[in-house]
């Protein structure tokens, strides 16, 4: 975890000379208003807890809450309850491939579009995903990083972190046609 | 995606604990709208201070927190329960029903954040079926 809190500091970066534009990405998207000071806390928190909530929390709350997302996971055996969703080893393997996917992003900030072209190829042409999961998906681990949070979950910091994974999802979107 | 009898009494039961914080569930999550879809700034350019904690951000809050309380005492029949508040936000209000979506996720943010341990899987697919349905009630005068 402290390896992570060096990486990302704002003074950090500055000193290591990378001039990594936070109001603006290579993209049309503009991270605007977000301030520098926002951005690093929300990828600081991200690399945080990838650590400590991929292993259970966001796909399972998924799979809960969004029970139709059930159907990209035929093979994974019984998902009939909230208790053997929980249970289920495929399930928390699966989140830690989610979360890396999005490790990815947070590591090419600048670059998420070109990043993703073929994770946005495969969800399309060979998972068949409706891009509207990308949504609740992104919903649900908002809800869940505000809850693993509490207070330091300000509302800066959750329009920068919403922000970032609403970039995400138009990547992953891009291919589709 | 009716409410089931189990969705219900999660739901009653989860708002016994968070009614006496509903006040400020309100303030914070409208504040966070406000913030997080800047969009939603339209319809409150009569306010003169649209920051968080702000005296018209915390007094519009608890309305709406007034309004979700009605909402769970109706619970069995929303539709005809909460006519008057359709009728308001059709005729006068006239919000785009696209907006109670987005208030709703920032109601489900604000609840993560101040109930952790009560906000369980169940019930939080409860109170998002919960809030779905308000948002339909309170569309059914759009036209």
């Amino acid at each position: 975890v402290d390896r992570f809190r060096t990486r990302y500091h704002p003074g950090h970066l500055l000193q290591d000379g990378l001039r990594i534009r936070w109001t603006q990405c290579s993209g049309k998207v503009r991270w605007g208003k977000c301030s520098y000071t926002n951005i690093c806390t929300s990828v600081y928190i991200i690399h945080k807890y990838l650590l400590f909530i991929y292993i259970y929390i966001l796909l399972f709350r998924c799979l809960v809450v969004y029970p139709w997302t059930q159907r990209y996971f035929g093979n994974f055996g019984n998902l009939y309850n909230a208790a053997a969703i929980i249970g289920n080893p495929k399930v928390a393997a699966h989140g830690a491939v989610v979360l890396h996917g999005l490790d990815k992003a947070v590591k090419n900030m600048d670059n998420i579009k070109e990043t993703y072209a073929e994770l946005s190829v495969l969800h399309s042409e060979k998972l068949h995903v409706d891009p509207d999961n990308f949504r609740l998906l992104a919903d649900c681990l908002t809800i869940v990083v505000a809850s693993r949070l509490g207070t330091g979950f300000t509302a800066d910091v959750q329009a920068a972190f919403q922000k970032f994974l609403a970039v995400v999802g138009a990547a992953l979107r891009k291919q589709y046609h | 995606m009716s409410l089931s009898a189990k969705d219900k009494n999660a739901i009653k039961g989860f708002w016994d604990k968070i009614a006496p914080e509903a006040e400020n569930i309100g303030a914070d999550a409208l504040a966070r709208m406000l913030v997080v879809y800047p969009q939603t700034k339209t319809y409150f350019s009569h306010w003169q201070d649209l920051s968080p904690g702000s005296a018209p951000v915390r007094k519009h809050g608890k309305t709406v927190m007034s309004g979700v309380a009605e909402a769970v005492s109706k619970i069995d029949d929303l539709t005809n329960g909460l006519l008057t508040l359709s009728e308001l936000h059709a005729f006068q209000l006239r919000v785009d029903p696209a907006n109670f979506k987005i208030l709703s996720h920032n109601l489900l943010v604000v609840l993560a954040i101040q109930f952790p341990s009560d906000f369980t899987p169940e019930v939080h697919v409860a109170m998002d079926k919960f809030l779905s349905a308000v948002a339909l009630a309170l569309s059914e005068k759009y036209r």
